[in-house]
């Protein structure tokens, strides 16, 4: 058990290491969500009403597309040099490389909507300060990361994996895509917790069935 | 060290290896070579767990495939033509990241950057070097470990002349420290200098197969030719 939780810090530790050398994929899934953002509370300033029940869905947009954008280009650093091989070959378990990958795409995520939230907060004026908000945020991203970690490893070796992982990627998450965007809404309009509270235990479930999946899975998808 | 037995790997319609019989003694220097498309990296993905075989008895270092791959990864290095490193972390890095994957203590690092000859550019970043410096880099990796088998998938793609004799020079090292490697190559010549023994695959089968005292007396290029046309045992 040290070990296996060894090799997932090492593969944690490598995929920050990198990122922290070129910012490459921090930066280009902040500013895409940043602008994304930012170009929807201009195309909704007009209509406060649109935009105060829209604006959820706006922020979830944003984190998925951004979401894939990182997704990508974690996967290409893999591809790059054989490196997958290289983690392939390595004498531990293959759902080492899985939950290594997993984790490291939701620190870089997590960093992203630490960033974008308060000016979300700002261009729209809700309050996403608030830690049941904040949780849900943290489940939509990890049923979004562990399904989209699973797809991005599965098409790694195609040549259109640019393209191929949100036409895969985006009907899968579809559940998680709309239990995140209805209990965001719950957060964010005040609506009471009641009647909103069977999104947030569908993302759970959700996260839960889809980890476990992945977990299950990840050793065929990598086989050839 | 290496049993294969009855090999056989298709993908979809077409076969790559059929019935193939191979067996590595320990120690032993093998070099695959064969025309390109014969299925020698195949074979070699094959060994190294990461392609399973269709059917057959794979059995490396005491361990069967693929039941047991962990087991036998842990007894493998593995150099392809890609050198399976990271172009943004720097080569103390790499081998460090690998290191704590392979479970080796921190002073291995120390005399392996030694023996690839790179303790001078440890700090520096991989993307940064030559295509010999990676590749030597990648041995490292490969050896890091302390592996008892080798596989090399064409090493010296991509090489220059110096930067191939270096990477001789690494091979031929860790050949005396008695471990067994099985490299692929296109390189004849290279091949007969560094191994203890040639085989040559083609159509999926070994064709023929000599050992160091017979192929130093034989006309390389003949001997790989009629192994080509089907003559079977040329030296």
């Amino acid at each position: 058990m040290k070990s296996y939780l060894g090799a997932i810090r090492a593969i944690i530790w490598k995929d920050l290491t990198a990122e922290w050398r070129t910012r490459e994929s921090l930066t280009s899934m902040l500013v895409f969500a940043l602008l994304v953002v930012l170009i929807f509370n201009f195309a909704l300033e007009l209509d406060i009403q649109a935009q105060e029940s829209l604006s959820a869905g706006v922020l979830w947009t944003t984190f998925v597309f951004a979401g894939t954008i990182g997704l990508n280009r974690s996967m290409a650093l893999e591809k790059d040099r054989g490196c997958l091989d290289g983690l392939l070959l390595a004498p531990v378990d293959r759902s080492v490389i899985y939950f290594g990958k997993v984790i490291g795409n939701l620190i870089f995520m997590l960093l992203v909507e630490i960033i974008v939230l308060p000016v979300y907060s700002f261009l729209y004026g809700v309050p996403v300060f608030q830690p049941g908000f904040f949780l849900v945020v943290l489940l939509g991203s990890i049923g979004y990361v562990a399904v989209g970690t699973l797809l991005a490893t599965m098409v790694v070796q195609v040549r259109t994996r640019d393209i191929l992982l949100p036409i895969l990627l985006f009907p899968l998450t579809l559940p998680v895509i709309i239990a995140a965007v209805k209990a965001s809404q719950g957060f964010l309009q005040m609506i009471p917790f009641d009647e909103f509270s069977s999104w947030l235990n569908i993302l759970i479930v959700y996260d839960l069935i889809f980890t476990a999946v992945a977990f299950m899975v990840f050793d065929y998808v990598v086989e050839e | 060290m290496i049993i294969v037995k009855k090999l056989v790997k298709r993908f979809g319609p077409i076969t790559v290896l059929r019935d193939l019989d191979f067996e590595v003694s320990p120690g032993e220097f093998v070099a695959l070579l064969g025309p390109n498309g014969a299925g020698k990296t195949t074979f070699l993905r094959i060994l190294a767990s990461l392609t399973k075989p269709t059917s057959g008895l794979v059995q490396v270092a005491s361990f069967r495939l693929p039941e047991q791959a962990v087991s036998v990864r842990a007894q493998l290095g593995v150099v392809s033509h890609l050198p399976l490193i990271y172009g943004d972390l720097n080569a103390e890095e790499n081998l460090s990241f690998y290191a704590r994957l392979y479970g080796v203590k921190q002073p291995r690092i120390r005399e392996v950057l030694d023996l690839i000859g790179l303790t001078d550019r440890k700090g520096d970043l991989v993307r940064t070097f030559s295509r010999g410096m990676q590749q030597r880099l990648a041995i490292g990796r490969a050896i890091l470990h302390s592996p008892r088998i080798l596989l090399l998938d064409e090493p010296h793609t991509g090489l220059d002349q110096e930067a191939g004799e270096i990477l001789d020079e690494v091979l031929r090292e860790i050949a005396l420290q008695g471990r067994t490697v099985v490299m692929t190559s296109h390189d004849l010549v290279r091949a007969a200098e560094l191994a203890t023994r040639l085989d040559i695959l083609s159509r999926g089968r070994i064709r023929a197969s000599a050992s160091e005292g017979e192929f130093g007396s034989t006309d390389l290029v003949d001997f790989y030719r009629a192994a080509l046309q089907g003559k079977g045992e040329a030296a």
